[in-house]
């Protein structure tokens, strides 16, 4: 079903035709599956990731050292910057895990800073001056333009991520999540071996960041530091799903979607440092006043009692 | 009852900070035995459970489940070697359904070990049955929030009956009780251990107690000072002095 | 790279004077997370903001920082104040704390942050003093009173409040709500009215330690984050709420970074730091003086 979606999707966006929409779709997208992964550990698990701007860059600088090595495609990198990705999510995890959620989050806001301080010291990348990455031109045996390629492959792990959550939702291993989230103590004394869950948690969802931090350099053609560990990605990933919705796949796609358009008319037509100023406040404001989300706000609506 | 001993504790210890917790536990269970345990608050009963079932760590001294050395191991193995508790307060799973929260320790429970899983049709069917054993069949679809103090109790009991343990520890699953509830979870508590459940009963309902153990042992200030037939020991002197009065 | 000792006695010797500035820095943590249990992950960010308000009373009224920063106590302290009330109604009294809470810190942390930027720009501010330049001589030994001013504040600051905490009513009420709130209620006393003014203190401290922050070094809104690990790495291996195990853990954490930079480089300190909190999760969360 999301296939047809998908496919729905990229027709509608070749219709349009204007290149501007493959552009904007592709950060859209980009953010859906930022939204998406953090959400694995968030909402699904309970445990806070404020280094989502690490996980996402690591991927994107992955590629920059394969194009620099190699010339693997596109969609072949993008699964190895997800393994690199998924490792430092593990070994972050591994460390920490055993602890109090906070600890873990605590940690990810300190790696995010250790990360982009090896990366900024790091020549072979570019170190702070950046690194140029050349876009080609057109897509070997696909031949459509290199955007709408960069928009397919994005849409496609959009698809994959996307199926993930909601194949872990209804699953044993969405159930343990849940327990982890609802009361650890209690988790562990029904068998449920947290740490074990967590950590692949963690590593599934770090994987998938750095999977969508791949294409990156080839859609900015020029990669630095400060760009690749944006802040504004740290802030996303933990605003859009609380806006959007912890509870479900669906509420991390809303919050996407909403706070993404959003920050585009903010940045066009105010200030692009304004418009992270509104996210913070987007932000906090939710969490206080709709912790739920959007979702929750609609399931009031509807009369039901929400859970969660 | 056997001669095996299925649950011995050897100069179990545990401090918080400068609390001395428990001192020096020494106590012996044995397959299929029905053993009381009683205390004042502040005991350290529940601190017994936790480093039991893995939920703490003990400083000093050593559980053997089965013959098999506990220290070390996490509380969800524990769980799956065959021990289970409720907890003193209820720790529910809020965002499931009490069916779901029942769920959980037979899909992580029961289905890890060696030996046929249960399918998701019979998952369902216990789930039903041990709501049916709590009186709380009529609920299933509600949430935990939804319930009252005692119902959560009731949730709790059943959820660690859902482990299919051969240990199964109630700590105080009767407070607040009317009568005839208490005689239910008792004739529930005797069932399980006919069906070959040993069952540690923590309670400070008397009669329960009486009425239930084999054997009693007492807790005060984190020391043992009594462990025998519940007759004897109701009427030691030490015993009376600490918590049950003249 | 050659070992001088010269050159390795004064590197251990700024370490324990940034050290002593680390324990400012660091000490407003301790209340807020050591002791009330609160993961203000957004402290960098009210520390920052400090040594705005003393750039501010700097420049524009010639003021010396570390005096404007006094004057600004009461208002941090306010500000800290409503900060918790908001944080309890929201989340503590809901239970939400661990995701929701951790959020809305985050959330200050940025905002903050942009906010910064959007009213100071990017770029570095310093601030004037006669005690920054001049050093003290002792033998080999340089003592640059840019550091020592604020390890002095520091220290100050530490004993203060340890003496606070140690001595007056308001000072055991808060170590009692750390410990056990429902005792605290048999005493007839609010926890909840404990908490928030102990929160405010947490942030007041911010103000004075973003005061002697721009004394050490120029400031821009960013170098926020840097501290976090750092922070959060000290009060963990100080033993969560004790004043003198942050001290002791802040001096050993200036001088482990000030050899690191010394000797390679100043751009791995917050390595080095993040190392520390890493480490001590893994071998020993309690801390060294820790429950």
């Amino acid at each position: 079903m999301l296939l047809i979606a998908a496919g729905v999707v990229f027709g509608a966006a070749w219709l349009i035709g204007n290149a501007y929409v493959f552009f904007a779709g592709y950060v859209v997208l980009q953010y859906i599956a930022l939204a998406t992964a953090w959400n694995i550990l968030g909402g699904y698990t309970g445990y806070v990731n404020f280094g989502t701007a690490a996980f996402f860059a690591l991927g994107a600088y992955t590629t920059v050292v394969l194009h620099k090595l190699t010339s693997l495609p596109l969609p072949i990198m993008m699964p190895l910057g997800g393994i690199v990705s998924g490792i430092v999510g593990l070994g972050t995890g591994y460390l920490t895990l055993r602890l109090r959620g906070a600890f873990f989050s605590i940690a990810t806001l300190a790696l995010a800073v250790v990360a982009q301080t090896l990366i900024t010291n790091w020549d072979f990348v570019g170190g702070s001056r950046g690194a140029y990455i050349v876009r080609p031109l057109t897509v070997p045996l696909l031949g459509m333009d290199y955007i709408q390629y960069l928009f397919l492959v994005m849409l496609g792990l959009v698809v994959i991520v996307l199926a993930t959550a909601r194949a872990i939702e209804r699953s044993r291993l969405g159930y343990g999540l849940a327990t982890i989230r609802d009361d650890e103590v209690a988790a562990e004394a029904s068998g449920v071996p947290t740490l074990r869950l967590k950590l692949v948690a963690t590593t599934l969802s770090g994987a998938f960041m750095g999977m969508a931090g791949a294409p990156l350099p080839y859609y900015v053609t020029y990669l630095d530091p400060a760009s690749g560990f944006n802040l504004a990605y740290a802030v996303n990933g933990v605003a859009m799903p609380l806006v959007g919705g912890t509870s479900s796949w669906l509420g991390p796609v809303i919050g996407a979607v909403l706070l993404g358009t959003l920050q585009q008319v903010v940045t066009v037509t105010i200030s692009s440092a304004v418009n992270l100023l509104v996210v913070g406040l987007v932000l906090v404001a939710f969490v206080i006043v709709a912790p739920n989300g959007i979702l929750g706000l609609l399931r009031l609506r509807g009369g039901r009692h929400g859970h969660d | 009852m056997t001669d095996v001993a299925l649950l011995e504790v050897t100069n179990l210890g545990k401090r918080f900070g400068g609390f001395i917790a428990l001192q020096a536990i020494e106590l012996t269970v044995r397959d299929g035995e029905r053993v009381g345990l009683i205390g004042p608050n502040g005991s350290g009963k529940s601190t017994l459970v936790n480093c039991v079932c893995g939920t703490l760590r003990n400083e000093t001294g050593s559980v053997r489940f089965a013959g098999q050395v506990l220290d070390g191991l996490s509380a969800h193995e524990r769980t799956r070697l065959g021990l289970a508790r409720s907890f003193q307060l209820p720790r529910p799973f809020n965002t499931l359904t009490l069916a779901e929260n029942l769920r959980i320790p037979l899909l992580y429970t029961v289905n890890a070990r060696p030996g046929a899983a249960l399918s998701a049709l019979e998952i369902d069917e216990r789930c039903t049955e041990l709501l049916h054993m709590v009186g709380l069949a009529d609920k299933a679809t509600r949430m935990p929030r939804d319930l009252t103090q005692i119902e959560m109790r009731k949730l709790e009991l059943a959820r660690a009956m859902a482990a299919s343990p051969r240990l199964l520890i109630a700590d105080e699953a009767m407070a607040g009780l009317s009568h005839n509830e208490v005689d239910d979870i008792l004739t529930l508590l005797i069932q399980l251990n006919e069906q070959g459940v040993t069952v540690i009963l923590i309670e400070h309902i008397m009669r329960a107690v009486m009425h239930f153990s084999q054997r009693l042992v007492v807790l005060v200030a984190g020391r043992k000072i009594a462990d025998g037939d519940p007759g004897d020991v109701v009427r030691d002197p030490d015993v009376v002095r600490a918590y049950l009065g003249e | 790279m050659e070992m001088s000792f010269d050159l390795l006695g004064n590197a251990v010797v700024s370490g324990l004077l940034l050290g002593g500035f680390y324990a400012a820095v660091t000490i407003g943590v301790s209340i807020s997370f050591g002791m009330l249990d609160i993961v203000n992950i957004a402290h960098p960010a009210f520390i920052i903001l400090g040594s705005y308000i003393a750039y501010i009373g700097n420049t524009t009224f010639g003021m010396d920082p570390i005096l404007a920063s006094v004057i600004a106590l009461p208002a941090f302290y306010l500000l800290g104040a409503a900060v918790y009330q908001v944080y309890y109604v929201a989340f503590e009294r809901r239970g939400e704390e661990a995701l929701r809470g951790l959020a809305f810190f985050f959330g200050l942390l940025f905002i903050t942050e942009v906010t910064l930027v959007l009213v100071f720009g990017v770029d570095y501010r310093l601030v004037e003093a006669p005690y920054i330049g001049p050093s003290l001589h002792l033998g080999v030994i340089d003592l640059p009173l840019r550091l020592l001013v604020p390890c002095l504040v520091g220290l100050v600051m530490v004993g203060g409040l340890q003496l606070f905490m140690s001595s007056t009513f308001l000072g055991r009420a808060i170590l009692a709500v750390a410990q056990d709130q429902l005792a605290l209620r048999l005493m007839a006393a609010n926890p909840i009215r404990i908490k928030r003014i102990a929160f405010g203190l947490s942030i007041a401290t911010a103000s004075l330690a973003g005061a002697v922050l721009i004394v050490i070094q120029p400031v821009e809104p960013s170098i926020g984050r840097d501290y976090i690990g750092r922070v959060f790495a000290i009060c963990v291996l100080g033993g969560m709420g004790s004043f003198a195990g942050t001290l002791v853990a802040a001096l050993a954490l200036g001088v482990v970074e000030n050899l690191t930079s010394t000797f390679y480089g100043p751009s791995w300190a917050p390595a080095v730091a993040f190392g520390f909190l890493l480490i001590t999760l893994a071998v020993r969360p309690a801390g060294i003086f820790g429950r």
